[in-house]
C-alpha cells in the first residue's frame, strides 16, 4: 500500500467510527448492536419480497421502497423511549417494521389482506400501529407534518416529556404545510423533530431542479425560523443515532423542535411504477451508493470490524430474514380478503359503537348496498 | 330558561365543555387575546389562559393539522375558523386526514376534531369570504356536519360536537351572533346529531331549510297563514350529516308538498340530496314536484343590494309556495 492509499483507509475507517464513541452508541451491548443490523436486513428482506410478489400480482396500486435507505428508519427509532411517537409519509415499511410491527401483518396489508395491519383498508401508504406509537403512514406529501406537530404538542399539553420523530422526504419540503409547521414548532415550543430523508429525487425531479436553499443544505432553512438544524449521513447508522440523539434529548428536555437532514439514496424508483428510475439518474449514480454508501454493507462492516459480527452470522442474520419474509407472504397469500361490509365500518367511531353515543339519523346514503339481500335475490 | 344571543349560547357551551373536559381547548386566529374576530369567544382567555384558548398564526393548514393530530392522541380540539371560506386552504388536512385517518387505520385511531365558524353569505365580504361548505364537506364519508339556526341548537349542537368521538363541522352565521331565543341552562343540555327539528307545525307543504334559511321560512309560513291562509311545515335539518331522514319523510307524507330552501348553491347543494330523498322514499304521496330555493348560481355578489337578491329571502319562499300551489299572488 502507498502512503497515500493507507492514509485514505484510515480516514474512511476515522470516519466510519467517527460517531462510535457518543453516548447513544457506546452504552449499546453486542446484542443490540445486532439487533440494530438485524432490523436493517428484515427491511430489506421483505421489500425485497414483497416486490417479487407485485411483480407476480399479488397487490394493487403502489409500492414505495425504503431499500437504500434503512439506516434512518433503524437508527432514529432505535432511539425511542416510551413518550416518544412516530408519524411519516408512504415510503413507510421500513418505519413500520423499525418499530416492531410484524412482517405478517405489514405483507398481508400490502396484499390487501383482513389480516392486514389496517385490515385491508391502507395499503402501502397507509400503515399504522398506535399501540407502538406509529402514526401512519401517510400518502399526500407533506400532509403529515401538521399531524406530527400536533402530536408532539398533545404531549406537551399533556405535560409528557417525549418527542415525535416526523419524517418527510426532501420532495416535501416546499410544501406550504410544512412551511406552517416549522413557524408553530419554533413559535410554540413544541417537541417535535423533523427528519428529512434527502434520497435527492422528489419522485423523478433531482433535487436542484426543486427546491432553493442555502448552500449548506436542505435543513438550514431551519434558521429562518429560529430553529435548530443538523446534516446526517445516512448510510452510518451510528452518526444517525449519535445526531438524532441530540434533537431528541433537545425536544424532551428544552421542548424544542429541530430539523435534521438524513443524505440517503433510495435503490429503487419513486415506486414501483416508475419507468424511468434509470433516466433521471445515471447506472454509475445507484451504483456508487450501492458499493459504498450501503447501510446495511457500512454497519456490517463496522461491525465486523468491532468484533462484535462475524461472516457465519451475516450469513445466517441473511437467510432468517429471508425466511421470515418468505413466510409473511406465504400468511399474506393465506389469509382472507375483507368481507365487502368491511366498507362501511371504521368510518366513524359512532358507527362501531352503536349505544355510547347520542347520534341519531342516517349515515351512510346509498340507496342499496351491493351485498344487500334484494340484489342477491 | 334564559333569553341569550346565538353567540352568547356558543360562548357558553364553549366555556362548559372547557370545564368539563381538560382536554378541550380552542385554537384559532384571534380567538383569545383578542377576544374573537366575531367575539364569540370573548372572556374566554381571561377565564381560562393560554392552554385552553390559543390564539394562532394564520396558517389554517398548520394548525389545523396540529388539530387533528392533537385529536389522535385524545384532546379534543375546538378549532375555530374566523370565516369557513378559511378552511379551502387546510382542505387537505380538513377534509383528506380528518375523514380518512380512522377509516386507513383499519378504527385504530379517533379523531374527535370540531372545527366552527361562521359560513355563510349575506354581509357584502365577496366572493372569497362568502363561501357555505356544508355540502362538500357532507359529501365526505367519516365527516359530520351540523348548521344551527337558533341559539338552542347552537349549544346543544356545540355540546354534542365537543363530545362527539369523530370530527365534526359546526357551521354558524355571522348573520345569526346576534338573534336571540330561549336556551336551557342545564349544563347537560345536548341536541343529538342527527335529529331534524320540526320548527314549525303545517298541514299544506313541507319547507325543509337549514342555517339562515330556517328563519326565513318561518317568517314566510307566517304570512302565509296571514295573507293566504297557507299552513306551512317547517323542518330545520339541523344536522346535514347525519341526516334525519325519518322526520322530513314523515313531514312529506303528511303535507304531500316540499320546498327545499338553503343559501347554498343549487348543483349538489344539500337539497339536491333532500329531493331523492323524497322522490324515493314518498314518491306515492307528492302532490307536485319538488321546489329548490338556493342562493342564485354565482360566486357572492359584494353590492348589498344586489346580494340581498341572491340569496333567498323570506318574500321569495311565499312566491315559490304561492305558485307550488297554484295560488294567485
Amino acid at each position: 500500500m502507498s502512503t497515500e492509499t493507507q492514509d485514505q483507509a484510515a480516514q474512511a475507517k476515522n470516519d466510519l467510527f467517527a460517531h462510535a464513541k457518543a453516548p447513544v452508541n457506546q452504552q449499546l451491548t453486542a446484542e443490540q448492536k445486532i439487533k440494530l443490523y438485524t432490523d436493517m436486513v428484515r427491511i430489506r428482506k421483505f421489500e425485497q419480497a414483497a416486490l417479487q410478489s407485485y411483480q407476480k400480482g399479488k397487490m394493487g396500486g403502489f409500492l414505495h421502497l425504503y431499500i437504500g435507505q434503512e439506516a434512518t428508519a433503524v437508527g432514529t427509532i432505535s432511539l425511542m423511549d416510551d413518550n416518544d411517537h412516530i408519524i411519516t409519509a408512504y415510503r413507510d415499511h421500513g418505519h413500520a417494521l423499525a418499530v416492531g410491527m410484524t412482517m405478517n401483518e405489514c405483507m398481508a396489508e400490502l396484499f390487501g389482506k383482513f389480516t392486514g395491519c389496517s385490515k385491508g383498508k391502507g395499503g402501502s401508504m397507509h400503515f399504522f400501529a398506535p399501540d407502538k406509537r406509529y402514526w401512519g403512514g401517510h400518502g399526500i406529501v407533506g400532509g403529515q407534518t401538521p399531524l406530527g406537530l400536533g402530536i408532539a404538542f398533545a404531549l406537551k399539553y399533556k405535560g409528557l416529556k417525549g418527542c415525535c420523530l416526523t419524517y418527510l422526504g426532501d420532495g416535501a419540503i416546499n410544501q406550504g404545510p410544512f412551511h406552517e409547521s416549522l413557524n408553530l414548532a419554533s413559535l410554540w415550543d413544541i417537541p417535535v423533530v423533523y427528519i428529512i430523508e434527502n434520497n435527492r429525487y422528489s419522485m423523478g425531479t433531482s433535487q436542484t431542479r426543486s427546491s432553493a436553499h442555502p448552500e449548506e443544505g436542505l435543513a438550514a432553512r431551519a434558521e429562518a425560523y429560529n430553529m435548530e438544524w443538523d446534516k446526517v449521513d445516512g448510510s452510518n447508522l451510528y452518526e444517525i443515532r449519535a445526531k438524532t440523539a441530540v434533537a431528541m434529548e433537545r425536544a424532551r428536555n428544552e421542548s424544542r423542535p429541530m430539523l435534521l437532514e438524513i443524505d440517503t439514496y433510495r435503490y429503487y424508483g419513486h415506486s414501483i411504477a416508475d419507468a424511468n428510475h434509470k433516466k433521471y439518474r445515471t447506472k454509475e449514480e445507484i451504483e456508487d451508493y450501492q458499493n459504498n454508501k450501503d447501510p446495511i454493507s457500512v454497519f456490517q462492516q463496522i461491525l465486523i470490524q468491532e468484533g462484535v459480527l462475524d461472516e457465519e452470522q451475516v450469513k445466517e442474520i441473511d437467510s432468517t430474514a429471508k425466511e421470515e419474509a418468505k413466510a409473511s407472504i406465504e400468511f399474506a397469500d393465506n389469509s382472507p380478503f375483507p368481507p365487502a361490509q368491511e366498507l362501511l365500518t371504521d368510518v366513524y367511531w359512532a358507527t362501531d359503537n352503536p349505544g355510547q353515543h347520542n347520534n341519531q339519523g342516517r349515515m351512510f346514503f346509498n340507496d342499496r348496498l351491493p351485498w344487500d339481500d334484494e340484489y342477491q335475490a | 330558561m334564559a333569553v341569550i344571543t346565538y353567540r352568547q349560547a356558543i360562548k357558553d357551551a364553549l366555556a362548559e365543555e372547557i370545564t368539563r373536559d381538560e382536554n378541550v381547548f380552542v385554537m384559532g386566529e384571534e380567538v383569545a387575546q383578542y377576544n374573537g374576530a366575531y367575539k364569540v369567544t370573548e372572556g374566554l382567555w381571561t377565564r381560562f389562559g393560554d392552554k385552553r384558548l390559543v390564539d394562532a398564526p394564520i396558517s389554517e393548514a398548520g394548525f389545523i393539522g396540529l388539530a387533528i393530530g392533537s385529536a389522535m392522541m385524545g384532546l379534543r380540539p375546538v378549532v375555530e375558523m374566523m370565516f369557513f371560506s378559511f378552511v379551502y386552504v387546510a382542505w387537505d388536512q380538513a377534509v383528506n386526514n380528518a375523514s380518512s385517518v380512522r377509516y386507513m387505520s383499519g378504527g385504530q385511531i379517533n379523531v374527535p376534531l370540531v372545527i366552527r365558524g361562521p359560513a355563510n353569505g349575506g354581509t357584502n365580504v365577496g366572493a372569497t369570504h362568502s363561501h357555505t361548505p356544508e355540502n362538500l364537506v357532507a359529501n365526505f364519508p367519516g365527516l359530520k356536519v351540523v348548521c344551527p339556526a337558533t341559539p338552542a341548537d347552537a349549544k346543544g349542537l356545540m355540546k354534542s360536537a365537543i363530545r362527539d368521538n369523530d370530527p365534526v363541522f359546526v357551521m354558524e352565521s355571522t348573520v345569526l351572533y346576534g338573534e336571540e331565543g330561549e336556551v336551557p341552562d342545564d349544563e347537560d343540555f345536548i341536541i343529538p346529531l342527527g335529529k331534524a327539528d320540526v320548527k314549525r307545525k303545517g298541514k299544506d307543504l313541507s319547507i325543509i331549510a337549514h342555517g339562515r334559511s330556517v328563519l326565513m321560512a318561518l317568517q314566510a309560513a307566517e304570512e302565509l297563514k296571514e295573507k293566504h291562509n297557507i299552513d306551512a311545515e317547517v323542518v330545520d335539518l339541523r344536522s346535514i350529516r347525519p341526516l334525519d331522514e325519518e322526520t322530513i319523510i314523515e313531514s312529506v307524507k303528511k303535507t304531500g308538498r316540499a320546498l327545499l330552501v338553503e343559501e347554498n348553491k343549487p348543483y349538489s347543494g344539500v337539497g339536491a340530496q333532500i329531493s331523492h330523498l323524497i322522490q324515493r322514499r314518498c314518491f306515492d304521496y307528492l302532490d307536485a314536484p319538488v321546489h329548490r330555493l338556493s342562493a342564485v348560481d354565482a360566486p357572492a355578489f359584494y353590492s348589498p343590494p344586489v346580494e340581498k337578491v341572491q340569496l333567498p329571502e323570506a318574500p321569495l319562499i311565499i312566491r315559490e309556495t304561492l305558485d307550488m300551489l297554484n295560488v294567485k299572488r
